[in-house]
């Protein structure tokens, strides 16, 4: 397949996949509602959002790095989901799976939020700063328990290739990581609630409280660009984690149930527990997730 | 200068009354030119820090697609609720389980930057007009607002106060008013629906009217706000 090719293919996946984040996270405010006992936005209510934002006649900026913040996120957002094979065998929706490993996709979990963070500090807001300060905190420490899992996850499969990783767990339901490197998928797991930032740990974006958090001062079609990242990035959040764990998909549907269902984990937890404050929750994911990951490396090398 | 209450004939006290609303605007101190403002109470290092740029009208798009957006608008109103007096009270059960606006695409937001709704529930004294001009300014376009409460369409209880202004639409654009001291929230949905159907009948220009009015808005706001430590257009 061509280059020029590859990259048409990559884009409609894209299309597909942002399509599906927004859906979901429509889907999940609508669950939030009926447990809460309301009856909730309907399920397209992130897309109307995203029109609306886009469709404002002014917008504010503040210099340069202000505007580059969202752009950074964005390409954040899109650079996770380039490098991680959407489908796997699939010759149309895996990306550029072959260019990258793990430990990229990783860098860019963590790059749109330093974007975000150097755009967010151009604002001068100080809730904006307040809100940078929370989320990389708390990023950091959940970064932790995740690399510990991804490391245990190498020594395991001796790669870091996310398609090898996928290939390695065909053959059953037994042959994927959950039953055969279940402390891994703990901490992983773990480490993917204070990703998705919700319920215990939605201090970072917490809305209705003090501030909004890092997009306090962006309006209009900055919004909407953020906005479009969150589905973008959860979307690609879940197909990462579905690769790693879970046994990869090998058709679209299979991938939206799968993805689906790990996105529950983190919404089902979500609506049961209130939140942590910040330095609640650094002590919670430097302490068991931690531990559980630091096991999960050491069963294998022992 | 005292104007007399057009029913009763008997004159009226309180705040100083706005200058009639005549079209035409004798030249005012904090004009500098046609597109900028002097902000002329702030120190020159403030001065600095703030644009002075005055807003200008914005022109909607192309018609079916301004229709389209105006559906989107209509179908997202997300709410800068501004607890002024008692109405705000009434922002509470609407977003519970009761009523639950959030079925609406409604939500509040808590920075005027991302809200589109300005809701002003109730009373504003000139302390409070003072900080509602400064967020409504903040607040990106289209921008709408639903004033609540009986004090905010003629002053209510407190048509008579020294430092409570009777008509919000005096200082800055309403789109809906919503009667009663106070509103059931069935009346302040109603009040939100009727702003959709303006919305969608593209008659809510309340951000073009502000840009186009701007020097009789800012005269009145003026005229009662006496400490004037803010630039002269926030945004």
């Amino acid at each position: 397949m061509s280059l020029v090719t590859k990259l048409i293919w990559t884009f409609i996946s894209l299309g597909i996949v942002t399509i599906w984040g927004l859906t979901l996270t429509g889907i999940v405010a609508k669950i939030f509602a009926r447990v809460q006992g309301r009856l909730g936005p309907p399920v397209w209510q992130p897309f109307i959002d995203i029109i609306k934002n886009n469709a404002k006649r002014t917008a504010v900026s503040h210099g340069i790095m202000f505007y580059l913040g969202p752009v950074f996120r964005i390409a954040g957002g899109i650079g996770t989901y380039m490098f991680i094979p959407a489908i796997y065998g699939s010759l149309y929706f895996s990306n550029f799976s072959v260019s990258g490993d793990v430990f990229l996709v990783m860098y860019f979990i963590f790059f749109g939020q330093l974007g975000m963070a150097l755009g967010a500090g151009e604002g001068g807001h100080p809730y904006s700063a307040i809100g940078v300060a929370r989320g990389l905190a708390q990023m950091t420490a959940f970064e932790v328990p995740f690399a510990l899992s991804v490391i245990s996850l190498a020594v395991q499969y001796h790669t870091l290739n996310i398609t090898e990783i996928v290939a390695a767990q065909q053959g059953g339901i037994l042959s994927w990581t959950l039953f055969t490197n279940p402390l891994a998928v703990i901490a992983a797991m773990i480490a993917m609630l204070g990703m998705n930032m919700y319920n215990p740990f939605s201090v970072v974006i917490a809305p209705q409280e003090t501030p909004i958090g890092p997009p306090t001062e962006y309006s209009a079609s900055f919004l909407g660009m953020l906005a479009t990242n969150r589905g973008i990035f959860n979307a690609a959040k879940m197909v990462l984690f579905m690769n790693l764990y879970f046994g990869g998909a090998t058709n679209l549907v299979e991938m939206i149930v799968k993805t689906f269902c790990i996105y529950f984990f983190s919404v089902f937890i979500g609506v049961a527990f209130p939140r942590f404050k910040t330095e609640d929750a650094i002590r919670f994911f430097l302490k068991v997730p931690t531990l559980v990951g630091i096991l999960a490396i050491a069963v294998f090398l022992i | 200068m005292s104007y007399m209450d057009k029913t009763t004939g008997i004159p009226e006290q309180g705040i100083t009354p706005p200058i009639p609303d005549t079209g035409e605007m004798p030249d005012r101190e904090w004009r500098k030119d046609d597109k900028t403002l002097t902000n002329a109470e702030l120190t020159l290092e403030e001065q600095d820090w703030f644009c002075d740029a005055r807003p200008t009208p914005a022109k909607p798009a192309w018609g079916p697609v301004e229709k389209f957006y105006n559906w989107a608008r209509a179908n997202s109103l997300w709410i800068l609720a501004f607890g002024t007096g008692c109405g705000a009270i009434e922002l509470r059960p609407l977003v519970t389980a009761r009523y639950d606006i959030s079925r609406l695409g409604m939500q509040p937001r808590p920075t005027p930057r991302q809200a589109s709704v300005f809701m002003i529930g109730g009373y504003v004294s000139i302390k409070t007009l003072k900080r509602i001009v400064r967020s409504y300014e903040q607040m990106q376009g289209p921008k709408f607002v639903v004033a609540v409460c009986s004090c905010a369409i003629n002053g209510g209880m407190y048509w008579d106060s020294y430092n409570t202004v009777k008509r919000i639409d005096q200082y800055i654009p309403v789109d809906v008013y919503v009667t009663g001291c106070m509103p059931r929230p069935e009346a302040v949905m109603a009040g939100f629906s009727k702003l959709k159907e303006l919305i969608l009948a593209g008659k809510a220009e309340g951000q073009n009217l502000y840009a186009e009015k701007f020097d009789w808005y800012k005269a009145n706001q003026k005229q009662v706000i006496k400490d004037w430590n803010m630039p002269d257009y926030n945004w």
